[in-house]
């Protein structure tokens, strides 16, 4: 089956590549392949992919990459919205996908 | 009352007593879940955070670490049948581990911390815990390793390739390293979906009830009973294709915006109804209730990108920016129109 992608050129998603020592711990935290790993260096190759979950910044040990994260979920951002915070979600439904 | 119908006996280690739970399910866990994926009894669905162990575990066994959501808990001993391991419970609030890391109660702190209570560095006599993959959303291993010189290893994203990983000398080949969203995945998704949204419907329902029995000559007794139950039906459909059509269909729906597509399952429902002859008789009605079905659909459906396991924060907001008034105009028309059409 087809791969599901969700809008293009939206994500915050940023890499600096100088910094980055080529330890691959990116491409091991990222649910959607979206690292690859030439040249001892990390690059971006499935930038669309990106969910901004925020993995990959949290565990590169030399801080090369930058990202807005949080989830992307309507009802969080209107309650958000409503209650003037932070986009918030219940995030009960996705048991499906976890350990 | 706590159900501990999945403890087997217990075993000690240094001077601790260490729970030994069983590494399958029972009846009593598959009923749990069921009702918890309807949303019954879901806050007392917990374990309690701390150390347990499946088979008979010693120093030198792996130790994979979870959340205390008590499905997630069951999935990772399910999934360590016959293996001889300690399970790590952090404390996340009775939340699966991909949210918890999200809200940052499966952290680097709490982890650190239990790691600490337990005393696991006199458990094992090594030093490699196991992490679902996707709790590094909420952990940083280099930190926990500097912390507890504890080496975190990202296992799969799914438990149930948790024994492969460890066969597979503690590597997570591509295909365990990648969430998925198929036809099963979303399917689970849409009883807790459902619930969530059924004030909505209920709203709903009782507001076109009501525009129902509207009338030239007021509201009417006569008009309830006949253009009463074409309205809940409508607004019934309208909520099915959101919950339920979409998130099935959702590869196969062309567009990216979870809306737009909400929009077309709502399109295609309205003709079912046309042609069902429950979207009334005058131009007018058909107008109104084509806005209302597919305003409900689309606002349904957007909110299913909570549920969605591709959907980045920036992608929603830029989708909520340009749907989300569309959505509550076609609503206040299709409203505006139902009442013009009844009093006309
Ligand atoms: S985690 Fe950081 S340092 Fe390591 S490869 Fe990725 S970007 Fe480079
Ligand atoms: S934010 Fe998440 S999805 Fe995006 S690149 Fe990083 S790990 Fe991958």
């Amino acid at each position: 089956m087809k791969e599901l992608v969700y809008l293009s050129d939206v994500v915050t998603l940023e890499l600096c590549e100088e910094s980055c020592n080529g330890c691959g711990m990116c491409i091991k935290v990222c649910p959607h392949e979206v690292f690859e790993l030439s040249g001892r260096k990390a690059h971006i190759v499935r930038r669309d992919y990106c969910m901004e979950c925020g993995a990959c910044a949290l565990n590169c040990p030399q801080n090369s990459i930058k990202v807005n994260s949080g989830v992307g979920c309507a009802a969080g951002i209107i309650n958000g919205i409503l209650n003037n915070t932070e986009p918030s979600c219940g995030c009960s439904g996705s048991d499906s996908n976890c350990c | 009352m706590i159900n501990k119908s999945y403890y087997n006996g217990s075993i000690s280690v240094s001077d601790t007593t260490v729970p030994v739970v069983l590494d399958y399910l029972g009846y009593k866990d598959y009923l749990g879940a069921i009702m918890v994926r309807w949303g019954i009894n879901r806050n007392n669905y917990r374990v309690n955070p701390g150390l347990y162990a499946v088979g008979k575990p010693n120093e030198s066994s792996d130790v994979f670490v979870t959340a205390n959501y008590k499905l997630t808990f069951d999935h990772v001993r399910k999934n360590l049948y016959g293996i001889d391991g300690w399970i790590l419970v952090l404390d996340t609030k009775g939340v699966n581990v991909w949210c918890a890391a999200g809200k940052g109660t499966f952290s680097t702190n709490e982890l650190v911390k239990r790691i600490r209570s337990v005393s696991l560095d006199k458990v094992v006599a090594h030093r490699r815990i196991i992490l679902p993959q996707l709790g590094a959303t909420g952990v940083a291993a280099h930190k926990v390793k500097e912390q507890t010189a504890f080496n975190v290893h990202y296992g799969p994203v799914r438990s149930s390739d948790i024994q492969k990983f460890v066969g597979n000398g503690y590597r997570a080949d591509k295909e365990m390293r990648k969430v998925t969203f198929n036809l099963s995945d979303r399917v689970k998704l849409i009883p807790n979906d459902f619930m969530y949204g059924k004030y909505y419907l209920l709203g709903a329902m009782v507001i076109l009830f009501l525009l129902s029995g509207l009338s030239g000559k007021g509201l009417s007794v006569a008009d309830f009973s006949t253009n009463g139950l074409t309205a809940i039906v409508n607004v019934l459909f309208a909520y099915m294709s959101g919950i339920i059509m979409t998130p099935v269909l959702l590869p196969f729906i062309p567009a990216r915006h979870f809306s737009i597509k909400g929009f077309y399952t709502g399109s295609m429902v309205y003709l079912i109804l046309f042609v069902l002859d429950f979207t009334g008789d005058s131009l007018l009605e058909n107008f109104s209730w084509f806005f209302i079905i597919t305003a409900i659909s689309s606002f349904l459906a957007m909110n299913f990108t909570g549920s969605s396991t591709y959907t980045s924060l920036s992608g929603v907001k830029k989708e909520m920016k340009f749907s989300l008034p569309l959505q509550i105009a076609f609503a206040a028309l299709g409203v505006v129109l139902q009442v013009i059409g009844k009093l006309i």
